[in-house]
Parts: C-alpha cells; structure tokens; sequence
C-alpha cells in the first residue's frame, strides 16, 4: 500500500495496462466477463484520479512527482507529476474509458478481446501522455496511444475504416517525426529532456521558431487544426462509436494539452510571432468547420465536423495568453470531451434503432423516442453555449479573455458561436422533428438501461459543471497563471535588442 | 399579514421564492412529462395543472409582498438584495455571483411578469387540456417564467444574460411545441438562430463592459457585472459607450423583434396561443426594453446610440403597424401589432423617456396579453381557425370573449380613458417636448393604423356577418371558465392600469414614472417639466380623436362593408402586394444570406477545401510522394502489421541515428 500511495501516478497509468495483461489471458468467448472487468478498471480510474483531484493543492506546483532516472546518459527521466489540469485530463481519460466500454457493449460483438486490450493499453498511453513531466516520456505515451487507435479504427471500424486508419497513420506519423526530432535536437541543446529544464532554458530566436513549428504541427494534427484537419471526418466518422469517443474526447485534448504544456511556455518568443497566425487557423477552423459540419448529409459526419470549431475555440483560448481565457480553455478541454462523447454516444443510439446516419432518412425521432430526443437537444444547447450549462463557462471566459488582447478576432468567433447553434438546432430539426420518416408507424424503443448508464453521468456533469464551474476552475487558475507567466516572457529571455536582430 | 410572513420567511427568502417556485413546478412536470413518456397520461393531468399553476400563483404573491414590503421602506430607497448564494465563475480578476435585486424597475417588471404569468397558467389549464403532451407544456412554460425573473430580478449582467439566453431557449421549445409540424419546428429554430444573433452581441458587449470595468479599478473582490457596481463608475464608460450602447441594443433588437431581425415573431405564433400572449407579446419580448432601462446609466452616455434606437424604434412602430393592415392571421396581426408597440417603447428610449418606454411596457403587457387570450379564446371555439376572413359575427356566441376584447382593442387603440392612452400619450407628448417633432409624427400615423388594425381585427371576428360555415358557428360556444376568469381579470387591468399613470394635465401623478424615474440618471438630471400644459392637452386630444376616428373607420369597414377593402386593395394593388409580402423581408434574407451561404459551404467549402484540395494534394499526394520514395510504398497501401513494422522502423532509425550524434 505504501508503495502505492508514493507511486500512485504510476500506479494509476499502469493499472489498465495491468488489466489489458489480465484480460490476455482470458478466454476470448467469455465476452461478458471481458466487459465487466474492463469497465470495473475505468471505474477504478475513475475513483482514483477523481480522488486525486479531490485532494490536489491548487497552488500551480506539480503534485505526486515521481522521478526516477531511466537513461541518464541521454538525460531521459520517469518523471511524473500532475497539476489540476492534467489531473482533470486524466479524470476525463477515466470517465471516457468508461462511457467507450459501455458504448461498446452490444456494438462491438467481433474480436472483444482484443478490442478491449486495445483499449486498455489506449487508456494507459492517454494517462502517460497527460502526467508525463520528461518530454521524452511524454514522447513515447503519445506513441502509445497513436497504435492502438489505429488498429481500433482499422480492424472495428465503418465501411471505409481501411483508408481512414491509413489517413490517420499517415498524418501520424509526419507529426510524430517532427516531433521526435525536434525534441532531440532540443534536449540536445539542454542536456536534458527534463520539460523544466526546457522551461528554464534560453532558446535562441531562430531555434524557437524551428522548434515550436515543428512541435506544433504534429500537435496541431491532433487537434486538429485547419488545414491539417482532412484526417478527421473520416477517422472520427469510420471509427467505432468508442474509437470517436477517444479521438474526439481525448486524443484531440492531447494535441492542445500538448501545446499547453510543451509547446508553449518552451518557446515564447515562437508563441509571440506565430499567435495572431495561430489564431486566424482558429477562426477558419471555427467558422468553416462549422459552416461545413451544417450541410453535411450524414449524422455522423456532422457530429465529427463539429470537433473543429470547438477546438477552435480552445486554441484561439490558449493563443490569446490570457489568464481567464487559457483558464476556461483547460475547463473547455474538459467540456467538449463530455459533450462530444455524449452526442457520439447518442448518435450511435439513434443508429442502432433507425440503422442509418442519413440525416435526411431520419425525422420525427422525438414522437418515437421522446426521451433521447430531450437528451440529445440538452447536450446539443450544452454543445451550442447556452448559459448554466457546461459549455458556456468555459466559451465565456475564453472570449473573455480574447476580447482584451484580441477583439478583432474575439468578434470573429463570436460568430462561431452563432453558427455553432445553426447546424446543431438545424440537424436537430431535421431528426427529430416532423413527421416521421420511413413509415415505420410502431414505436421504436425509447433508451434502456445500459444506455442510460452512459448518459445519466453525462448529462450530471454537463448540469454540474454548467452550475459550479468553480470546484473545476479553482483547480486550474494556478497553472493557468504560470502559464500565461511562462509564455509571456519574451523579453526575460532574450533581450530586445538580440530580439529584433534576430527578426 | 405582512407581519406574519416576516416572522416565518426572511426578505432574502421570499426573493429567492420568486425565482425558485416556478423553478420546483417545471421540475415537478418535467418529471411527470418524462416518466409518463408514451403512457397514458390523463391521470397526471390534475396534478400538473395544480402543480404548473400554483407555482406562478405563489411566485405571484410573493412579489406583492415585496412591494407591499418595499412601499412601506419610508427612508432610504425602496430596493433589496439577497447578497450572493454562490459564486457561479471566478478568475483570477473577476468573479461572477448569483444574486438577485429588487428595486423599483425590477419589481414593476416582476409584478406583471409574475401576474400576467399567473393567470396566463391557468388560462393554459383550460386551453391546453386536451393536448397529449400536457406536462411538458406545463414544465416548459414554467421553466420559461423562472428564466424570466431571474432577468428581470439578477443583480448582475451576467445572471441577467443567463435569464436572457434560458427564455430563449424555452420560447424555442413553445413555438416548436407542436413538432410534428415542420412548419413549426422549423419557426422554433427559426427564433432561436435569430435570438442567437443578438445573444452574441449582448455577449460582445458584457465582454467590452469587463474592459471598461477592469480599467476602472473596481475592487476585483466585488461581483464587477453588479448593476450597482456598475452604475457607480458609469462614467468610465464614456469612451466606448456608442459600441456597449450599440451591441447592447443589438440584442434587444433580436429579443423584442425589431427591425431587421424582427423576422422571427411573426413565425413564433406558431406555438400555443397561450405561449405566445406570455412569451411573444407580454414578457420575453419586452426584455430589451426592460435590459436598456436598466443599463440606461451606459445608453445615456451615447447620443448616437440613442438616435439610432430612436430610429429603428420608430421605423419599426410604423412597419409593424402597416403589415398589421393586410394581415389575415388574427395571431399574426397581434404579433405585428407586438412588434410596432414595441417599436414604440424603443422610440421613447431613444428619445431619452425611459420611464415612459417601461411604463408601456407594462401596460402593453396587459392589453396584448388580453387580445392574444381571446384570440385563443376565438381559435379554440373556432377549432383551431386562425384566418380572421372565416370568422364573424363571434360576439353573440362567446359575449365575454368579445366584450374583454373590445377592452384591450380600445386601450390599444390609446382612447381616454383605457390604460394604453396615458402610456402611448406618455411617449409621444415626450416625443413632442423633447423636440423630436418627426418622431413625432410618425408615431401619430402610426397611432391612428394601430387604432385601424385592431378594430378591423374586432370588425371581423366579432361583429357582422358570421363568415364561418353554419354547423361550426352554431357549436361555437363562451370559452371554459379557467379561459374566461384570466381574461376578465386582464381586461380590468386593462382598463384601469393606466391609473397608475395620469399624467399632470388632468389632475393626476405619474406614481410609476416618478417611482422608476429614481432610477434612472437622465430623468434625474433633467428639469421637472416647465413647459405648456396646455399644449400637452390639446396634442393628447388631437392624438386621441385621430386614434378614434380610425377605429370607427375600422370597425365600420370591417363590420359592415366587408366588400370595400377588396376594391382598394385591387386599385392600389402595387402597395398592397408589398404589404402582403411583408415588404420580401423574408425571401430578401433567403436570397441574400440563406442560400448564397449554404450554396458557399456545400459547394465551396465543403467539397474544394476540404475534399478535394487538402485530401488530394496533401494527403493523397504525400502517399504518392511516399510511394516513389518506394520503401515507404509498402506500409501506405499494404496490410495493417506491416505499417506498424515500419513505423516503429523508422523511429528507430532516428533515434538511433540522434544517438550517434
């Protein structure tokens, strides 16, 4: 217990790679037996990062540091530590591995084994990545999740899986070359992959702008940000309902955390040169994203799109260099994990009952299922902002904050906001509303037990979050503060002069 | 019996009541509506009348108490606060409360929401009975009143934007209540998008108000969004008032459907008729009126913001009034008769007359509610008969129906001595003595259609010949009584609520405007009216004998000589075709934003950017690129473990090569 409690990050990351050992062994027919176990480890998870984030000091300081030294000539540490935000990116790692499971109960019915190893060993890549403190840890968790994702789309996903996973392993791997080599010849230059002695150290202009650029693109693919952003559709709309869940909820917050955490406060004088840039990709992804997610013809599709505008956001948050908006952008990462891994799920709930995501072969949804319609038009106004929800606290302080540093473009993604609940209320008239298509004048059955266990939490938190922001936000202004404080200092590191020269 | 409630409730308590009762009814039948989900539903129906009515009916009175409460604070101002019960968002600089005020403009405000609100409940008792979804018109519509006075009664702009956002989203529920009906569903949508448009600018403009409030030095501890707060350094304001002034206004143009985004209320009235006496006539759209009375220390400060209002306040009165005319939807008339009342309040803001726009809003509220009631009273007679062409002849079948009517088509009509001739006097004898002699003018014209539109509208339905077929009209009978009771009751106010405002020339005080008028800086600050009051009475009779002449002139036409519109719509038919077709607002968006940007996103941006450009350069071709390459042609086009190979190949290779170096 002792070890546990000094090792608990471990401890926690290792614990469904512990399960997925567990579940090898088991015999592949015992399907039920698998689920159960599988969903047992994320409720676990769940306790325990919640729990952790409980108990986590709001001060901004790393907590639960474990630092153990794994390849000392390269400077390459097993050094751990979460502040509130990882911590609440690993909580929603948990609280999404179980709605992915319970999703996957009767969707998944070939190879279960294997599927959920997979996604186990996901979940521990996923956890690894977001409490990781050594570049190159962080490094190899980001690889760990990337595979498993690939084989979940390949081998379990929709029609057109195979060139999706290819798309989606292509863009992949580019990014992670780029990255993996521009972290080398950074901790090259540090001596170490030690992320505060990246923090600490003097980059030069010139090798923080190769170095950021590279970082970025390949954290910009996961995000993902226009004009990187042709993989989505497809992977999202041909993975399985929990592959979307996962790329959606977390492997895009990887890509913003990853900024965040990495990219960002490393190299600010990158930060400084490239943010208005940065910040126009936003705004197209924000208004084309949703201008392209309202005529799509096919639900899924729709749904996947709408990924882009609200990552936007999260990015025009973070580029802003704001408190309040890197502040409600860290809440809005959290957000738009429950809420597009709601609709994921409720989508998949409407397909397996109409058995098509033809938006123009549904229609009169709410008369023949009453309850998942009031279900999917609360997550869908959570989704479009709407005040005392979960959205709203975090667009609000984002926009918040944009508006002081940058109104021009802050007004700009206002009118992301109005968009964002064209195509929602839109595909929302077409669905349910009406007459009902196909004839089919016997009722189909409204939402059962399983499916209420994945959507009473979601709609819990998204009413909770939307009511007491606050329990969340407290935990986050600190490390907002320090990053803003990091990312700021363009003149602490390199003088004006050296500056301009370097221009 | 006020003593006996102060020493069980405390005055933070019975605040908080307000707000909650409607609250814990729309909870109460959400859960009947979502636990009888496709059951049988009659049994339930009692109890979520009882429930559904008696929480506004509670709300209601608690409100009294406070004003009888309020009334009675002899020094000092009549207002109180709870103080926060919690604090929703906080940042490192700023924090936003929940917390509610009650002062004079709020409690005026909430008095008529939570009255008219009341009895519109259990009007809806009687007129919605036989819908099958009746728990869930009872959870939206209260949902919709607790939305609505938490509006009117938040003690910050931020809580004030959140009652903002959640009437919309209920008025989106209630006109899509029938949704079944695309037609219906899709003016629910239609609101929403609408309203979004002005949300975002109201969001825009609490965004540059923290700028403002930040740069002020207010003590980020204090809730920076309190109106008081606020109000007290008003004046840092100045700088960029026209833009707040501006986005502000832009969200009560989409609220309280002005021009150009008026185009939604029309549509609106698809919802139960009910909805739209509460929503889309008496409260929710009176909104942005009661938002920039309450912001009036901000508006003040922007002379062109204001004209602006004045503007498109007055363009809209006399556009309404004139759609109004050819109108044959006996709902729609009213909405465009909404829509040009409400035109009026925003010209009595622009002109600076505050009191005066809040005073009509109030009285509006009465006699609109009133004439939606009986229009309902009407349809549901009639069976669900809306066009005003197969009515007739109504007032011997449902005589109380008809007389209430006559009531508010009279106070609307602004004739002494009903409630809506001193509001509409207020403004326009404003209007005159502040120099705004076109305003003016226009808001005469538009006074006399107004006068017109409504008695056509009671020509039509209530008197002459019965139009409708003979077996509808004999089953036409007098409405049930919870219908009829709600109505009398809004017909006496109607009549008589204008008492709270007499004007000086005839011997009276303006109680409500001098009470509001503590609030509000511009009032404060201009000298107690000197001028004629002789010149006051003679425009308040002209005004009134024009407003009767038209409407004997509509009641004649319409009553008696049904043929004679015909023959001048056929000899002006140009102007008419304009009228009926509202002017092609409506096809005039469609055209120039509707399709152009869904044409734009399906075909441009849609299949160029993101189909063909990037996936067929970038990423199709990198593979071909990859494949010339030729050792990476394998892992882009063969089986799954081969890429997997490679890949880890690759790293290797580069990490091995980094080691080296």
């Amino acid at each position: 217990m002792a070890l546990i409690n000094s090792h608990i990050l471990t401890s926690i990351i290792f614990l469904p790679l512990l399960g997925a050992l567990i579940l090898t062994v088991m015999p592949s027919r015992w399907k039920v037996e698998i689920r159960i176990i599988s969903l047992v480890i994320s409720i676990l998870l769940i306790i325990a990062t919640g729990v952790l984030f409980w108990i986590i000091d709001p001060s901004g300081e790393f907590d639960f540091i474990e630092r153990v030294a794994w390849i000392p000539a390269l400077g390459i540490n097993y050094y751990l530590g979460v502040d509130g935000i990882s911590l609440l990116m690993m909580l929603l790692v948990s609280f999404l591995l179980f709605i992915s499971i319970l999703v996957s109960w009767r969707e998944i019915d070939k190879r279960v084994k294997g599927f959920h190893i997979l996604l186990l060993v996901l979940a521990t890549g996923m956890l690894g990545v977001f409490s990781s403190l050594d570049v190159f840890l962080f490094y190899v968790f980001w690889e760990f999740v990337l595979i498993p994702m690939y084989f979940i789309i390949g081998i379990w996903g929709g029609k057109d899986r195979f060139h999706a996973a290819t798309k989606f392993i292509i863009y992949t791997v580019l990014g992670s070359l780029l990255m993996l080599v521009a972290m080398i010849y950074a901790a090259a230059q540090t001596g170490s992959f030690d992320l505060m002695s990246w923090y600490a150290h003097k980059f030069t202009a010139s090798e923080q702008l190769w170095l950021f650029a590279a970082i970025a693109i390949s954290f910009a693919i996961k995000i993902p940000l226009v004009p990187l952003c042709s993989w989505l559709p497809d992977s999202y709309s041909e993975a399985p309902t929990a592959g979307s869940i996962l790329l959606a909820g977390i492997l895009a917050k990887m890509g913003s955390y990853g900024l965040f955490r990495i990219a960002m406060p490393s190299f600010p004088l990158a930060v400084a040169k490239f943010s208005s840039f940065i910040i126009i990709l936003a705004l197209i992804g924000i208004i084309a994203g949703s201008l392209i997610a309202m005529v799509q013809d096919n639900l899924k599709r729709l749904i996947a799109y709408s990924s882009i505008p609200h990552m936007g956001f999260i990015v025009l948050g973070l580029f802003v260099v704001d408190t309040d908006a890197a502040g409600g952008a860290m809440l809005q990462m959290a957000n738009h994990g429950i809420t597009t891994a709601a609709l994921f799920a409720l989508i998949a709930m409407i397909y397996s009952r109409k058995k098509t995501m033809v938006i123009d072969e549904m229609g009169g949804g709410a008369r023949s299922m009453p309850i998942l319609a009031a279900v999917f038009i609360l997550i869908s106004l959570s989704a479009i902002g709407l005040p005392g929800l979960n959205n709203f606290a975090g667009e609000f302080l984002i926009l918040l904050g944009a508006f002081q540093t940058q109104t021009v473009f802050a007004a700009i993604a206002l009118i992301g906001v109005v968009l964002i609940a064209v195509y929602m209320l839109w595909v929302i008239q077409r669905i349910f509303f009406g007459k009902q298509k196909g004839g089919e004048a016997e009722r189909v059955r409204d939402l059962g037990f399983r499916e209420y266990m994945i959507l009473i939490p979601c709609i819990a938190l998204v009413v909770v979050i939307g009511l007491r922001p606050q329990f969340i936000l407290s935990r986050l202004q600190k490390p907002a503060k320090v990053f803003v404080e990091l990312t700021k200092r363009v003149e602490m590191i390199i003088p004006a002069s050296e500056y301009e020269n370097n221009r | 019996m006020l003593e006996l409630i102060y020493r069980h409730i405390s005055l933070q308590a019975l605040i908080w009541a307000v707000v909650f009762l409607p609250l814990l009814g729309a909870a109460f039948n959400g859960a009947i509506s979502v636990l009888t989900a496709g059951k049988e539903r009659a049994l339930y129906k009692q109890w979520t009348a009882f429930i559904g009515c008696l929480a506004p009916i509670l709300s209601f009175l608690a409100v009294l108490t406070l004003f009888f409460t309020l009334i009675g604070f002899e020094a000092g101002t009549p207002s109180a606060i709870t103080g926060p019960l919690f604090k929703w968002i906080v940042s490192s600089d700023f924090m936003i409360d929940v917390g509610l005020k009650v002062d004079q403009l709020s409690l005026v405000m909430a008095l008529m929401v939570s009255g008219v609100g009341a009895l519109i409940h259990i009007y809806s008792a009687g007129y919605m009975w036989n819908d099958e979804g009746f728990a869930r018109y009872f959870a939206e519509l209260n949902l919709f009143l607790f939305f609505m006075l938490l509006l009117v009664l938040a003690d910050n702009l931020v809580l004030m934007f959140v009652g903002w956002e959640g009437v919309g989203l209920c008025s989106y529920l209630l006109i899509g209540y029938w949704f079944d009906d695309p037609a219906k569903a899709k003016a629910g949508t239609k609101a929403f998008i609408i309203n979004r448009i002005g949300d975002v600018c109201f969001l825009g403009a609490i965004f540059l108000i923290f700028g403002v409030m930040k740069a002020s030095g207010a003590d980020s501890a204090v809730d920076i969004f309190n109106f008081e707060t606020m109000g007290r350094y008003s004046g840092y304001f100045l700088p960029i008032s026209t833009a707040i002034s501006l986005l502000l206004f832009s969200g009560a143009v989409a609220k309280s459907a002005q021009i150009p985004l008026h185009v939604w209320l029309p549509d609106a009235m698809a919802g139960p008729t009910p909805v739209s006496a509460l929503i889309h006539a008496a409260t929710m759209v009176t909104a942005g009126v009661y938002m920039i009375v309450r912001l009036n220390f901000i508006f003040v400060l922007s002379p062109f913001a204001l004209s602006v209002i004045a503007i498109v306040g007055t363009a809209t009165a006399i556009y309404g009034a004139l759609l109004a005319l050819t109108e044959n939807n006996i709902k729609r008339i009213l909405a465009y008769s909404t829509i040009s009342q409400l035109g009026y309040m925003f010209l009595a803001i622009g002109i600076g007359a505050f009191s005066a726009a809040a005073f009509h809003m109030i009285i509006h509220s009465f006699f609109k509610a009133l004439l939606f009631l009986c229009a309902g009273s009407v349809i549901f007679a009639l069976g669900g008969e809306e066009d005003i062409r197969k009515m007739g002849g109504l007032k011997d079948r449902m005589p109380v129906t008809a007389w209430t009517f006559m009531i508010a088509a009279i106070a609307l009509a602004g004739i002494f001595p009903a409630s809506g001739f001193f509001s509409k006097d207020a403004i326009l004898w404003q209007a005159y003595e502040r120099g705004h002699t076109l305003i003016w003018v226009i808001g005469f014209l538009g006074a006399g259609l107004s006068s017109f539109y409504i008695f056509r509208l009671a020509g039509s339905v209530f008197f002459g010949e019965p139009n409708s077929e003979v077996e509808v009209y004999k089953k036409v009978s007098e409405s049930p009584i919870s219908m009829v009771v709600p109505m009398m009751l809004l017909a006496t106010l109607s009549a008589l609520g204008g008492l709270v405002g007499v004007s000086e020339i005839f011997g009276g005080s303006n109680h409500l405007g001098l009470w509001i008028g503590d609030l509000i800086q511009d009032e404060i600050s201009r000298a107690p009216g000197n001028t004629s009051q002789g010149a006051h009475l003679i425009l308040t009779v002209i005004t009134m004998l024009w407003s009767a002449h038209f409407s004997i002139l509509g009641w004649l036409i319409y009553a008696q000589k049904r043929d004679w519109p015909d023959r001048i719509s056929r000899k002006f038919s140009p102007v008419y075709k304009v009228l009926v077709n509202k002017f092609y607002v409506n096809e005039i968006y469609d055209l120039v934003i509707i399709r152009p940007v869904i044409w734009f996103s399906r075909n441009i941006l849609w299949k160029v950017f993101d189909k063909t450009l990037i996936d067929g350069v970038a990423v199709e071709g990198s593979s071909r690129v990859i494949g010339v390459i030729g050792l990476l042609a394998s892992a882009a086009q063969s089986g799954l473990l081969q890429h997997y190979l490679l890949y880890f190949l690759i790293g290797a290779v580069v990490v091995v090569a980094c080691l080296a170096l």
